[in-house]
């Protein structure tokens, strides 16, 4: 305990200094724009930003790509609530609520729990790693390709409770989205799959692409339909802040999902993505009354949330600790790391002790600095509502087309998004839902891969994955999820709950 | 007096190519065909900052990942010939793609104008850290004995860690079975945590989990031991020679760029790979900076040739991709 007093101590006095506050500060700021930005995520912002860090020393260049990565983060969630495009994949849980929110006059509301919800869950997230990031390495190591395919199921099996329509059309669009993630080069054979011979198919359809056109593309279609009933500007704005009630309501559904998000957090292979799947399904099942969520629930905003705070946090643990990364955004900043010269593995916490503990400071700073930062602006978030839709929804469609491109530097990709909104659109009228698709997307390829992985490690054993303790464990939790949904008095409750709009 | 010389210099090349005294005039755009943060992306990105200084423009770094580094090259090869347009290839890109990718767009030995290698970075073989061999002879004996019972990981086929293990195999005769990961990122997650036996791959990534003790270096494909990793034998101290192999990367630009330019280029390099800072940052890597006589743009011509040859054979001895 001591030592962990020391060393925080430490982390403290180099996070402080003016020079790693201002970065930590900038991180945060940068971030949350380029959040808000439709499209433009960290990985893109990252990269720019990647040779301007050459001249500022090892930790504060860290220090700031960190802030850039959870401001954005948390910019993210913004634009989920306001427009209902989702930047990244953890914010399509935001947008089910969010949004709804946002058409009741309660964006303030709904930003302002999502700041406070993503505060504390980086408050927690940063003592977890500070605290337990060495023994929390073993469960990383735990997970095996086994262990993966069955976590996927289980994300899964979440998607059918996630949607509000009925069962099997969310069925449908998942299994949609799992197609659609197996379009590109096999990783096994390196043969094209489902791409026609198209070149700018080859590495399959980036997330970026679907999400926005599919969710953010189709829904400026649908805004343009009707000149009364587009989403944005609907109501008064409302409180800003949430009142006593909400914050209330709020309270236990961001201790579990800073709880969930922090430990899928872990896991290196993008886990994280699932955390606010999982606190989403977890508040909806634990509802008094479900039929509120997907129409504004305050919890489906708080919980996922805390959720994605507490995941994009302890995602540090395996980078920290092993010198793994976890994600695409982990690897990014050890490219960060070894271009400053330090080669981030097993040894960074004993041979750069100032650089670690710096670090997970600054985590905590940054935090602060998130909520100092985007408290006073949600006002001006919310006034942007009131700008007319005329003005609003073609800078809607250039940044994202901006964003799009910047993800790969491909231009195909920008088309393949129109393609996407036309479906969308479709989808839409059809009353399908897109949120299950897109977690579909997300997991198919995981699963995919996973499953050739351990089928291949085990010779092509099924047993495995009943065989491996932990991977039995999540699939039958998998089982209870579906069952529970498919159980015909379960899902008689269930249909009265959610008819179709 | 140094400066003098400087001004020299430029006024005898600035009359040699009067028409292409202006070169550089903009900002040049260096395609790296991977993703930003991995071994050629940090190589580009440090050898084109010196660059950038001499040539008295910025070279902008522009990364169109894909299909193997494949996408990138395809898209920089087709691009205007003037010298505005380079790009990072690889031992993959130049290298080994032909016998990977059947359908590939551009041909690396006639598609480009070599500007110059720039940096490698050395190929070890490692393994889980309980395998029952410590050494590369006790690996090679295991393997031969053990081959279809082994798993090795790799990042995907026509990654570094998949060609060069391929490499490996045909050179033994042995055909473990092969377990594909998106990135060394994941792949060697799995070795650390011993799901998998063994894997190879660039010097750059492994370094610290050696360090760590978390895996096991057996030895480096080098003819060299690395200061990187001092307590490493070479492949040719543990037996098994003819398994050199470095993944480097190297500057060239479309077909057809002036010659003019191609020199222009190359100096730069040249005098890039010279600064003890460059070089330092290179070297601390665990990368590999050719001498004088590796970096000319001739030099870079004949690899081409010598490795797109060699990978033809490996793939073919083992049978394809797969």
């Amino acid at each position: 305990m001591e030592g962990l007093v020391g060393n925080l101590t430490l982390g403290f006095a180099t996070a402080l200094s003016w020079q790693n506050l201002g970065l930590a500060f900038i991180g945060c700021l940068v971030g949350t724009l380029v959040g808000v930005l439709p499209g433009v995520g960290p990985i893109a912002t990252i990269t720019m930003l990647l040779p301007i860090t050459f001249g500022i020393d090892p930790v504060g260049a860290l220090i700031m790509l960190a802030g850039i990565y959870y401001g954005a983060q948390y910019g993210g969630s913004t634009t989920a609530i306001l427009v209902n495009i989702p930047g990244e994949a953890t914010a399509v849980v935001t947008t089910l609520d969010g949004h709804q929110m946002a058409r009741q006059g309660r964006a303030g509301v709904a930003l302002g729990i999502a700041a406070l919800g993503s505060f504390f869950a980086g408050c927690v997230a940063t003592l977890v790693i500070a605290g337990l990031a060495q023994p929390l390495t073993r469960l990383a190591l735990l997970f095996g390709p086994a262990e993966y395919f069955s976590l996927m199921v289980m994300g899964l099996a979440f998607a059918v409770v996630l949607a509000r329509g009925p069962i099997l059309k969310a069925i449908g669009m998942i299994l949609v989205g799992v197609l659609l993630s197996t379009v590109g080069t096999d990783l096994d054979t390196g043969e094209e799959r489902l791409t026609f011979g198209y070149g700018p198919l080859a590495d399959g359809i980036d997330f970026a692409v679907l999400a926005m056109g599919i969710f953010g593309f189709a829904e400026v279609i649908r805004n343009l339909d009707y000149q009364e009933t587009r989403s944005v500007v609907v109501r008064a704005i409302g409180r800003i802040l949430p009142s006593l009630a909400d914050l209330a309501r709020s309270a236990a559904p961001i201790l579990r999902g800073t709880l969930v998000g922090a430990t899928l957090g872990i896991l290196p292979g993008n886990g994280a993505v699932l955390g606010p799947f999982a606190s989403y399904t977890l508040e909806k099942r634990l509802a008094r009354d479900p039929s509120r969520f997907g129409r504004g629930a305050i919890e489906g905003v708080a919980g996922p949330e805390s959720a994605n705070n507490a995941g994009a946090q302890t995602s540090f643990i395996p980078l920290l600790t092993l010198g793994i990364p976890p994600n695409a955004v982990m690897a990014l900043m050890v490219g960060a790391m070894t271009i400053h010269g330090i080669v981030p593995g097993p040894m960074v916490m004993t041979k750069n002790p100032t650089l670690f503990w710096g670090m997970i400071a600054s985590m905590w700073i940054g935090n602060l600095m998130l909520l100092v930062i985007n408290l006073p602006l949600i006002g001006l978030w919310v006034k942007f509502l009131t700008v007319p839709y005329r003005l609003m929804y073609p800078a809607i469609l250039v940044f994202s087309c901006i964003g799009i491109y910047s993800v790969r530097n491909a231009p195909e990709d920008v088309i393949f998004t129109a393609v996407f909104a036309i479906v969308g659109y479709a989808l839409i009228k059809l009353g399908f839902e897109a949120a299950p698709l897109l977690l579909g997307y997300v997991l198919g390829r995981l699963m995919e891969e996973n499953l050739r992985r351990a089928l291949s490690i085990a010779r092509g054993d099924l047993m495995t994955f009943v065989a491996r303790p932990v991977s039995a464990g999540l699939l039958a939790v998998a089982v209870i999820v579906l069952v529970a949904a498919v159980v015909p008095a379960v899902r008689k409750g269930r249909e009265e709950a959610f008819k179709e709009e | 007096m140094k400066k003098a010389m400087m001004v020299l210099t430029a006024l005898a090349f600035g009359l040699a190519s009067v028409a292409l005294a202006a070169y550089p005039e903009r900002p040049i755009t260096m395609i790296v065909p991977f993703a930003a943060g991995g071994p050629t992306d940090i190589t580009a990105r440090i050898v084109g900052e010196h660059m950038s200084r001499t040539l008295g423009q910025q070279i902008v770094i522009e990364n169109v990942a894909g299909a193997g580094g494949t996408t990138g090259i395809s898209r920089a090869a087709a691009s205007t010939a003037d010298g505005y347009t380079i790009m990072m290839g690889h031992m993959g890109t130049h290298g080994a793609a032909p016998a990977v990718y059947p359908n590939l767009k551009y041909n690396p030995t006639k598609d480009f104008e070599p500007v110059g290698l720039a940096a490698g970075t050395p190929i070890l073989v490692v393994t889980r850290k309980d395998f029952p061999a410590n050494d590369l002879k006790g690996f090679v004996a295991h393997v031969k004995a053990n081959g279809p019972k082994l798993n090795e990981a790799h990042a995907g086929v026509g990654s570094v860690s998949h060609t060069t293990c391929t490499l490996l195999h045909s050179i033994l005769g042995v055909q473990p079975n092969r377990v594909a990961y998106r990135g060394t990122g994941p792949a060697l997650n799995d070795l650390v945590a011993g799901q998998v036996d063994y894997m190879c791959d660039q010097i750059v990534n492994l370094t610290p989990q050696i360090q760590g003790g978390t895996i096991k270096a057996l030895a480096i494909a080098t003819a060299e031991r690395s200061p990187a990793l001092p307590n490493v034998p070479t492949t040719k101290e543990a037996g098994l020679p003819e398994f050199q192999v470095s993944a480097w990367n190297a500057i060239f630009a479309p077909r057809g760029t002036p010659k003019d330019v191609v020199a222009r280029l190359n100096d730069a390099l040249v005098k890039a790979l010279d600064d003890a800072n460059t070089r330092k940052r290179l070297l601390d890597l665990g990368g590999d900076v050719p001498d004088r006589a590796g970096r000319s743009p001739d030099a870079l011509a004949k690899l081409v040739q010598s490795e797109v040859a060699r990978w033809a054979k490996v793939f073919k001895q083992v049978g394809g991709a797969k």
